[in-house]
């Protein structure tokens, strides 16, 4: 037995050998063959967007691997050059983190993913015989009491995102005279948690929601209509309704940036000219989401499937 | 040492000043909370900004400079702690090979699999036969039915992937704090300078110091395994230190005479010896590694912490509960198989069923090797099939949903009425206290616990979290932990006195304080979070179901070691069963309790972590925000705050535990 076991030792030891000896000559090649790492976070939609762009590289010849990462330590990798390329960075929840990455010097920040978040207050669509009038937000002004929870009763009680998340509700709230309170969920995994237990019970729930995402798609519901956005809005007080108080409106719809190690124009210029321009819209990426989390395919599958179907959109970003 | 020991046995003629000291410093702090707004300047009632100092700035810029600039002439930090990184690499890229994902030639999506990883009959095959070479038929069974869960249930491949990076962390885990403890034994002024940073590396949340962390040793399984050594090597080295010096001395003195050097003192003697209580620290490595499972597989580890995580924010309960149960799973075989290890160190067999049993050994892992080969050669039986997996999935959702739909409004009034009655006004009592009260009051407590030094460790550390501007973050801390620790052991000290001395329901027990401790918490977080919504009361119970284990542990353990020439004199001189509980076992168990208390205070105040996960307003949440914002200093400062009150907390409780202990070898 003895014998069996240190052949095996000695048969590991070849391949870690063979592992560590120099593969083919790699200097040769006009770009790198080391894998571009991409970034998988932990929601739905960019799994997807990951899959794309790995699918589309791959493609075009380029090594990739995909590496679990957390959304926010994510950019610390990047910066380092661990990590290579996150498909979905929001300027709705990751703004300071990017700012900031993009402020070193080692992280940059490649456009728009075409995609546009949306966020704001989202309620199930049996709250709308409790409150008449929604999704108007003025609706709103008279059900308090229809929200209301006992530590907060006779106000609504408003679910928002993390605190880290912003998106001055507390001051919208003020702003706009609503008789709610807000209660900060500390992730959304939480937040959602609650929308599932509220709708199963069909019991009142007025919460952050935010699109391109799998939640609004399995449970029927709408966004609150607040007066739309403008920059004026979030800057002057005058603005609006409320001629004292800033926030008076709907939140911005941010847009869904790309981001990358900056050492990546350098190490693959011709895979750096394709993550530039990949670009992709909500309604795409959600209709993948609902494949994954509504009839339960793989997210490879899904990707893989698209990036075969749709040549022409992606053939054009690949330079020969 | 301690003033309470140094009391003369008084002559119970008047008041005892113990008493005194606590009414007083009671009635006083009820009175400061009622003072009214205009009775103290405004700075006592908040700490003024212009006071605090930049530590957090400090920090930042500190480390800003270490990543960055830092330099031994001939290479920078970074390089150096790279260099660590890529050695530590060496046996986790090993034993992922050799497990997960086989040996491959080429990285990412060019590589090529050279040599395939263990299939899933051969690691059951050869876990069986080494279950049962080191501890007989029960751990065979054991190993084969938790492997064979793995597999049918479809967590096989990420099972691997982490029992490779806990296998590799827990080993490194345990040999490190071993030689780290011998060291301190050794050296006692080491000791007292790794300790502070034994108490920070426990309590200081991961998230904290996870930044510089990823700039050092990179983005990946490594860092991931760093923090996990950095999180479970310390009660490695705290049992070393203990088990080392309860050796007794006449076998070190038996080396000496017999003219051994002092390493064959150290490994032939003093080790062995001290094997079994050795154990418990590996143990604990093992247990506290499966822990951080989840929050390693957020910076590149992968494996079941990813399946838990991805299952539940797409709110999977039933499938993130069949991942976590997987992690339980692996901590139970591998406790048990090492548990079974150090057993045997110590056993002698008989000749004849020694052979026979290295002849089934021996056979069944020529089975397992031969299979392996033949894998590589059919690479298509190797996988697990699809049409033989189970998944238990939907009934789990489905029950959560029936309570939900079921009892919602009876948990409901639950929790309206712990909230209004007891949190919020606890909530309101602690933060109106103003904080030079505070201060004082704990520099009291150690000066009576202590003597002058320890009033001034304590008093140093309650002030920091004033100074850094952190102060209403921290009184909501302690008073989540406080009441989550009250909790705890209501609930666990009579369940811990019941089950000593009741061998068969001790053993149930402890399978469920085991699973308590491994089952990572965001598996049970979102059930509770969809029956009792975000807040507070949410992470009451997650800390109180997390913390309870230690305080179950340790007071069944003091109870049972009472001698029981102590409860026959009492069952002899006519005591009641009751008395016999309340004049007897209790004091006797008392200082061990007061152990047990002391980690389930250390546990609930590492669960901050997680609360912040449902929306509490803590340092756990200062930590968390820090990272969302990349500043490393903000982070760091909450974390040293939460590792200050758990030391403070485990001060004060050691003192009052060694004096106890003083006073009872007095009486005795």
């Amino acid at each position: 037995m003895r014998t069996a076991l240190s052949s095996l030792a000695i048969a590991c030891a070849c391949s870690i050998l063979a592992l560590t000896a120099p593969v083919g000559p790699a200097r040769a090649a006009p770009e790198s063959k080391d894998p571009i790492k991409i970034t998988l976070n932990d929601w739905t939609g960019e799994l997807i967007s990951a899959h794309i762009v790995g699918e589309i590289l791959k493609k075009a010849g380029y090594n990739v691997e995909y590496v679990p990462a957390d959304y926010l330590a994510q950019f610390a990798g990047m910066g380092t050059g661990d990590l290579t390329f996150a498909p979905e960075v929001w300027a709705t929840t990751a703004q300071e983190a990017l700012d900031a990455a993009v402020a070193t010097g080692n992280v940059e920040d490649l456009g728009g993913s075409g995609m546009q978040a949306r966020e704001d207050w989202w309620y199930p669509e049996y709250m709308k015989e409790k409150c008449p009038g929604l999704p108007n937000w003025e609706a709103l002004k008279k059900c308090g009491e229809a929200f209301s929870t006992p530590e907060t009763a006779p106000k609504g009680r408003y679910l928002g995102g993390p605190v880290t998340w912003g998106g001055y509700d507390e001051e919208r709230i003020q702003a706009l005279d609503l008789p709610f309170e807000v209660v900060h969920a500390g992730t959304d995994a939480a937040m959602f948690a609650e929308l599932k237990s509220a709708y199963e019970r069909k019991a009142p729930i007025i919460l952050w929601i935010y699109v391109p995402h799998w939640a609004p798609i399995k449970y029927k519901g709408e966004f609150v209509e607040f007066p739309k956005f403008e920059k004026a809005c979030y800057e002057d007080p005058a603005w609006g309704s409320n001629k004292d108080a800033k926030y008076d409106c709907a939140k911005p719809r941010g847009d869904i940036f790309k981001a990358a190690w900056s050492g990546m124009k350098k190490k693959w210029p011709g895979a750096y000219e394709i993550v530039k321009a990949y670009k992709n819209d909500n309604k795409t990426i959600g209709e993948l989401a609902a494949k994954v989390d509504i009839d339960g395919k793989k997210v490879e599958d899904v990707a893989a499937e698209w990036v075969n179907s749709n040549e022409a959109i992606w053939r054009p970003w690949v330079k020969q | 040492m301690s003033i309470a020991a140094a009391e003369p046995a008084a002559p119970a003629r008047s008041i005892d000043p113990a008493h005194v000291f606590w009414v007083l410093a009671a009635v006083v702090t009820a009175a400061v909370v009622m003072l009214p707004v205009e009775a103290l300047p405004a700075w006592a009632w908040k700490y003024p900004a212009a006071w605090q100092l930049p530590f957090a700035a400090w920090i930042s810029s500190f480390t800003k400079w270490l990543m960055d600039s830092a330099s031994f002439g001939l290479f920078t930090v970074r390089d150096l702690t790279r260099a660590i990184s890529w050695l530590l690499d060496q046996p986790l890229s090993l034993a992922r090979a050799v497990f997960a994902t086989g040996f491959v030639l080429g990285q990412g999506s060019d590589a090529v699999t050279v040599f395939p990883a263990i299939p899933w009959f051969s690691m059951v095959i050869a876990a069986t036969a080494a279950g049962y070479a080191v501890g007989g038929r029960r751990l065979a069974l054991g190993m084969a039915a938790g492997l064979l869960y793995l597999a049918v249930f479809g967590q096989w491949t990420s099972a691997m992937v982490t029992l490779a990076s806990v296998l590799v962390s827990s080993v490194l885990g345990s040999i490190g704090g071993l030689l780290i403890g011998l060291a301190c034994v050794r050296w006692r002024w080491l000791e007292r300078a790794v300790s502070p940073f034994l108490d920070i590396a426990q309590t200081m949340p991961v998230f904290a110091y996870l930044l510089p962390m990823l700039i050092l040793f990179g983005f990946g399984p490594v860092s991931a395994m760093v923090a996990t050594v950095i999180y479970a090597l310390p009660p490695m080295v705290r049992v070393t230190i203990l088990a080392i010096r309860a050796v007794p001395e006449e076998i070190e003195a038996l080396g000496r005479m017999t003219g051994c050097t002092r390493r064959q003192i150290t490994w032939k003697m003093l080790v062995p010896t001290a094997l079994p209580a050795l154990m418990v620290g590996v143990n604990q490595v093992i247990m506290l590694s499966l822990n951080v499972v989840i929050i390693a597989s957020m910076i590149g580890a992968g494996g079941l912490g990813w399946d838990v995580l991805t299952a539940l924010r797409s709110l999977n309960i039933g499938k993130g509960l069949e991942a976590g149960i997987a992690i339980t799973v692996l901590a139970i075989l591998l406790d048990r198989f090492a548990q079974a290890l150090a057993l045997r160190a110590g056993e002698v067999e008989a000749q004849a069923t020694r052979r026979r049993r290295k002849t089934i050994v021996s056979v069944a892992l020529a089975v397992a090797a031969a299979l392996w080969l033949a894998t590589a050669l059919l690479p298509a039986i190797a996988p697990y099939p699809e049409a033989w997996k189970l998944s238990t999935a939907p009934y789990w959702g489905q029950l959560v949903s029936w309570i939900n739909l079921t009892f919602f409004s009876t948990l409901e009034a639950i929790r309206t009425a712990v909230l209004l009655n007891v949190l919020v006004p606890v909530k309101r009592f602690m933060l109106a206290l103003p904080w030079p009260w505070v201060v004082f009051l704990v520099t009291a407590v150690g000066f009576r616990f202590g003597g002058w030094r320890l009033a001034l460790t304590v008093g140093l550390m309650a002030a920091f979290p004033a100074v850094v501007g952190l102060w209403p973050a921290t009184m909501i801390t302690v008073y989540l932990c406080g009441v989550a620790v009250i909790i705890a052991a209501l609930i666990g000290v009579p369940i811990g006195i019941v089950s000593a001395g009741r061998p068969r329901l001790w053993r149930a027990i402890e399978i469920v304080i085991d699973t308590l401790q491994t089952l990572p918490t965001f598996v049970y977080l979102i059930p509770i979070v969809m029956l009792f919504r975000v807040g507070d009361f949410t992470a009451l119970i997650a800390i109180v179901l997390y913390a309870v284990a230690p305080a179950i542990r340790y007071t069944a353990h003091g109870v049972s070691r009472i001698a029981p020439e102590l409860i026959e004199a009492g069952v002899m001189t006519g005591c009641t069963k009751r008395q016999i509980l309340t004049r007897i076992r209790l004091p006797l168990a008392t200082p061990e309790i007061l152990l047990g208390i002391n980690q389930t205070i250390l546990l609930a105040l590492s669960m901050l972590v997680i609360t912040a996960l449902v929306g509490t307003r803590d340092l756990g949440q200062e930590t968390y925000s820090a990272l969302a914002k990349a500043d490393v200093g903000r982070g760091v400062v909450a974390g040293i705050a939460v590792a200050f009150i758990g030391m403070i907390a485990d001060r004060l409780v050691s003192a009052a535990a060694a004096g106890m202990k003083a006073r009872r070898g007095q009486i005795q």
